[in-house]
């Protein structure tokens, strides 16, 4: 177990693939069955894995898939965050997209490629080495593609092409920064990081920003987010991947393990690599708020959302104190439930009632309420007020920039929550305070229809996002867990 | 006579074979295609040093054949490739579309022909043999491609009788000089002097013709774009592939101390210029087919693009490695790309890109064959093209090469252009104004899509088996085995 562990958790999904590929589309009850049936088998994997690892074991495989470039699985705390996220989550996402498609077309196609990407998300996560990471990290491109142009149309293969040019020019700059920097070191093992001495400032500062330019493009840094408003012509269960846990994160994760495990914070510090990063988050954050806040439409408005918000993460993680960090740590859990409840809820109130404009939303709340109610949940968190779980990633980040000496951050962070709430609240106001359009179903109407299946979903991540801000001091929650993560080496 | 001399033997035998059996000469493959299979793989495996003297003649007199890494390694991918190609031609015959039987029948024996060409010239050591297999491979390469377009060939016979003309007079100039051709003994002996240096341009100019190295590369798309998609994907995978063998032989073994480096700049300099342009004229074309031929032309810019890399490196052997890999990963990436071309446009309205409409959904094996080769020739991981660019971009950036850095990295961005611009379109809804699904005739079950998703396959998986592929290319590279081999001769 101790070897294969990784190797379980990247094979499952690759089964989940191939029986999704192979059954013809009329199987579709077998195919659902095969993808739940993983998705938890999978969560009971990571249940045990995450005991085991607190408990102190570190989970590795190791495969020379070039001489002297080893390609590693390691298990270590901060690879197990990640990993729980995406599991669970995609177990959700998995009951949502069931629901959400029914019997579409392509739908083999669909939940193959879905499956892929979990298995890329998953080896990103726990990717051992640069090189490692960069083969996951362009898998997760691959494979994200023909999940963004499912749908075949014009908007969704411009999506996809916009998607493909980011994203490949972002990747090239990653892998140019990586073998740059092996040339000069040798193999970049995470767990032991490079030293860097001797070699000149200039060139650590080129190699650094080639990296995290290429890792930008998929965390949506600004300028680098264009793709990612695009990219909402996907189907509604890929945008909340997308947004939630997969591409978006990918890059967020790869920027901390670079600033903490491949240049180490003394050196990003004595660099002065850490305070322009953190600007370019701050903006970042401001700018997509107030694009947000220019959207009429609901998936736009959340994905220029999302820019603003994964940059939360950036900003932690290139403040350099213990808080801080953990506040940005934990917003990567944190804003994934968060999110993912956001855009499923967005995706089935245009399923149910064909609500696309943030205008039509009135009164959607008497119609729709559990789904409303979960929105809610999402929105409140998303303006960090208590006891969401956006609340403690918010106090932690200020706190944060406290004790880094960054006070103006704080200003930032009030900002940007004030933004959000200008963003978020007339929504809930429309849907809760307004009345139904008279051309609405009726609510009887509605109940004849429903699909639980399409609510679920959205209902328990709601409640998670809940439990992880009023639980957050109990062991296992995200927090304690990032704590854990921050106690065992990010402080050093 | 030993394997080696069986390598190419064979293919012979098969070829006089399906001469004699004309129309049901086709099933021979089903034979020669495990024997080729399990004989290269025994090749690969040997120990280093087998050599085989032909006739048991001592050199300077007789030929040698010797299996060195990049012969053990072009070979293997040569045996699967041309396989797995002859396999698919028998599901989906080559000119069936006329109904045309003659060209049917000949596909066959020019299959063994260049089978048995290719062979002999990965293998061989002496330069007068080798124009005999570049005489081989040419021959059968040109009527190949007139299965597709005689004016095309016949431009390509022009062309390719000039490059061997200027090749035979580099050898007659070297026999005069030195008294031998064996790569081996003329490493011991060269000399820097006006003869040697002419035989050297004339030979290598007239190889770059057969490489189809920029800008001596006109007569391939045509030629390529046109052909039976079989015919296609033999002539980029393999034809091109032996000019560049045997240009190795004469840069790094005989000739290492002749080549300088400005020269060898000169070759990266057409490699990069040939990345770049086949790649801008590859995403102008309209048409699939000369779309992937123009590939063809970016891709062989690479194998000339290590040339300086190999030989300013200071442990060359991974960027040699990265050129060998680049090289096999192609010859697969490609043949399965040209065989899925082929199955595509026949289900597809027409030839062009936008007619690829619906493919997704109708043949989603063929579209993930054209799929995975796309990411081998991007050289996206995991595949054998992302090893090999790996190996590349390391090296050159090592020796701060970084204009052939760039040209790899912007290289692989352009290849995703017009590669996924395919892609994409066989994503796109069923066009419109085309004739509806039912009038294009059956479309293709699982069985015909077999060959190129093998193909393909093999491509990815290369990717995971890059140590043991580095190591077999290292064996008896030619820095490391100065002097010359003495095979033991039977008394």
């Amino acid at each position: 177990m101790m070897t294969f562990a990784p190797l379980l958790l990247v094979f499952l999904p690759l089964v989940a693939a191939a029986v999704s590929f192979a059954l013809p589309e009329r199987l579709s009850s077998w195919r659902n069955a095969a993808n739940l049936g993983v998705a938890f088998t999978k969560l009971l994997v990571v249940a045990y894995l995450l005991n085991a690892t607190e408990a102190g074991l570190v989970f590795e495989w190791r495969y020379e898939f070039l001489p002297d470039n080893d390609l590693v699985l390691r298990l270590d705390k901060l690879a197990l965050l990640f990993v729980t996220l995406s599991v669970f989550l995609w177990l959700m996402t998995t009951i949502y997209a069931i629901a959400y498609f029914d019997r579409g077309p392509n739908l083999s196609r669909f939940f193959g490629f879905f499956n892929l990407c979990v298995l890329a998300a998953t080896g990103v996560a726990m990717s051992g080495t640069a090189i490692t990471f960069f083969l996951f990290y362009e898998l997760l491109t691959l494979a994200t593609w023909p999940l963004v142009a499912h749908k075949g149309d014009d908007k969704s293969l411009r999506a996809g092409r916009i998607y493909l040019s980011y994203t490949l020019a972002g990747s090239v700059a990653f892998l140019a920064g990586i073998l740059w920097l092996q040339s000069l070191v040798g193999a970049i093992e995470f767990a032991a990081p490079p030293d860097l001495t001797g070699i000149p400032a200039l060139t650590l500062t080129l190699i650094f920003i080639l990296c995290i330019g290429g890792l930008g493009v998929k965390a949506a840094i600004f300028p680098l987010h264009g793709w990612l408003p695009e990219a909402m012509a996907a189907p509604a269960p890929v945008s909340a991947l997308l947004h939630a846990v997969a591409v978006v994160k990918a890059g967020a994760f790869g920027i901390v393990r670079m600033i903490y495990d491949v240049y180490g914070i003394g050196t990003v510090a004595d660099l002065g690599l850490g305070l322009p990063l953190a600007a370019l988050a701050s903006v970042t954050i401001l700018y997509g708020s107030v694009r947000a806040l220019m959207q009429t439409d609901l998936k736009k408005r959340l994905a220029y959302s999302t820019v603003s918000q994964v940059s939360y993460i950036i900003l932690g993680a290139s403040l350099i104190g213990p808080y801080a960090v953990i506040g940005g740590l934990v917003h990567l859990v944190h804003q994934g439930i968060m999110k993912i409840t956001l855009f499923m809820c967005a995706g089935a109130l245009a399923n149910r009632m064909g609500i696309k404009a943030i205008a039509d939303l009135d009164g959607a709340g008497r119609l729709m309420p559990v789904t409303m109610a979960a929105f809610s949940v999402g929105a409140l968190g998303m303006i960090g007020l208590p006891p969401v779980a956006g609340f403690i990633s918010k106090w932690y980040l200020g706190i944060g920039a406290l004790q880094s000496d960054a006070a103006w951050v704080v200003a930032v962070l009030a900002g940007s929550s004030l933004l959000n709430a200008a963003y978020f609240l007339p929504l809930l106001y429309r849907a809760w305070l307004l009345p139904p359009p008279a051309d609405r179903p009726a609510i009887r109407e509605l109940a004849t229809t429903r699909d639980r299946m399409l609510i679920l979903p959205a209902a328990v991540t709601a409640l998670v996002s809940l439990g992880a801000g009023i639980f957050a001091s109990l062991p296992f929650s995200p927090l304690a867990w990032v704590t854990l993560i921050a106690e065992g080496g990010y402080l050093r | 006579m030993n394997l080696l001399g069986l390598l190419v033997a064979v293919p012979l035998g098969f070829m006089v074979a399906a001469l004699l059996l004309r129309g049901s000469g086709r099933w021979l493959i089903l034979a020669a295609a495990p024997v080729m299979a399990g004989l290269a793989l025994w090749l690969a495996l040997l120990p280093p040093g087998t050599t085989l003297l032909v006739g048991n003649w001592d050199l300077p007199l007789g030929i040698l054949l010797r299996a060195d890494g990049v012969a053990r390694l072009m070979v293997l991918a040569g045996a699967l490739v041309i396989g797995a190609i002859g396999l698919h031609a028998l599901v989906d015959p080559p000119g069936g579309n006329d109904g045309g039987a003659a060209t049917a029948e000949t596909f066959w024996p020019l299959l063994y022909l260049m089978w048995a060409g290719a062979n002999a010239g990965f293998l061989t050591t002496d330069l007068f043999n080798l124009y005999v297999t570049l005489e081989m491979v040419s021959l059968a390469a040109v009527a190949l491609a007139a299965m597709g377009s005689l004016a095309a060939a016949l431009r390509y016979f022009m062309i390719a009788m000039l490059g061997s003309l200027a090749y035979l007079l580099g050898v007659a100039l070297l026999v005069a000089n030195y008294n031998t051709v064996d790569v081996t003994l003329l490493a011991q002996v060269a000399r820097l002097d006006l003869a040697t240096v002419m035989a050297l341009g004339l030979m290598t100019a007239g190889l770059l013709i057969k490489a189809a190295l920029f800008p001596m590369h006109g007569w391939l798309p045509p030629a390529h774009a046109a052909a039976p998609a079989p015919a296609s994907a033999l002539l980029s995978a393999i034809a091109v592939k032996l000019g560049f063998v045997i240009l190795l032989r004469l840069w790094f073994e005989a000739f290492p101390a002749i080549t300088g480096s400005a020269a060898l700049h000169v070759l990266g300099g057409l490699g990069a210029a040939a990345v770049i342009y086949g790649s801008i004229q590859a995403m102008r074309q309209d048409r699939l087919k000369p779309l992937v031929a123009y590939s063809t032309v970016a891709q062989v810019g690479y194998l000339f693009l290590a040339f300086p890399l190999v030989a300013g490196a200071v442990e060359p052997s991974s960027a040699w490695a990265g050129m060998t890999l680049h090289g096999v990963a192609h010859m697969l990436a490609k043949a399965a790309m040209f065989l899925a071309a082929g199955l595509m446009l026949k289900a597809a309205a027409g030839d062009r890109i936008a007619d690829l409409g619906g493919l997704a959904q109708a043949m989603p094996l063929t579209v993930t064959a054209f799929g995975l080769a796309a990411v081998s020739l991007m050289g996206l991981p995991p595949s054998g093209g992302f090893t090999a660019k790996f190996l590349l971009l390391s090296a050159a950036i090592e020796q701060g090469a970084f204009l052939y850095a760039g040209v790899l990295v912007v290289g692989g961005l352009l290849a995703a252009v017009y590669l996924f611009r395919a892609l994409s379109a066989c994503f796109a809804p069923l066009a419109g104004a085309g004739p509806d699904t039912a009038s294009r005739g059956p479309v293709t079950g699982g069985v015909k899509a077999v060959a190129p998703l093998a193909l393909a396959g093999l491509a990815i998986v290369m990717g995971f088996a890059g140590t043991a592929l580095v190591d077999v290319s290292a064996i008896e590279v030619p820095w490391a085995t100065p002097t010359v081999i003495q095979p033991e001769v039977a008394p």
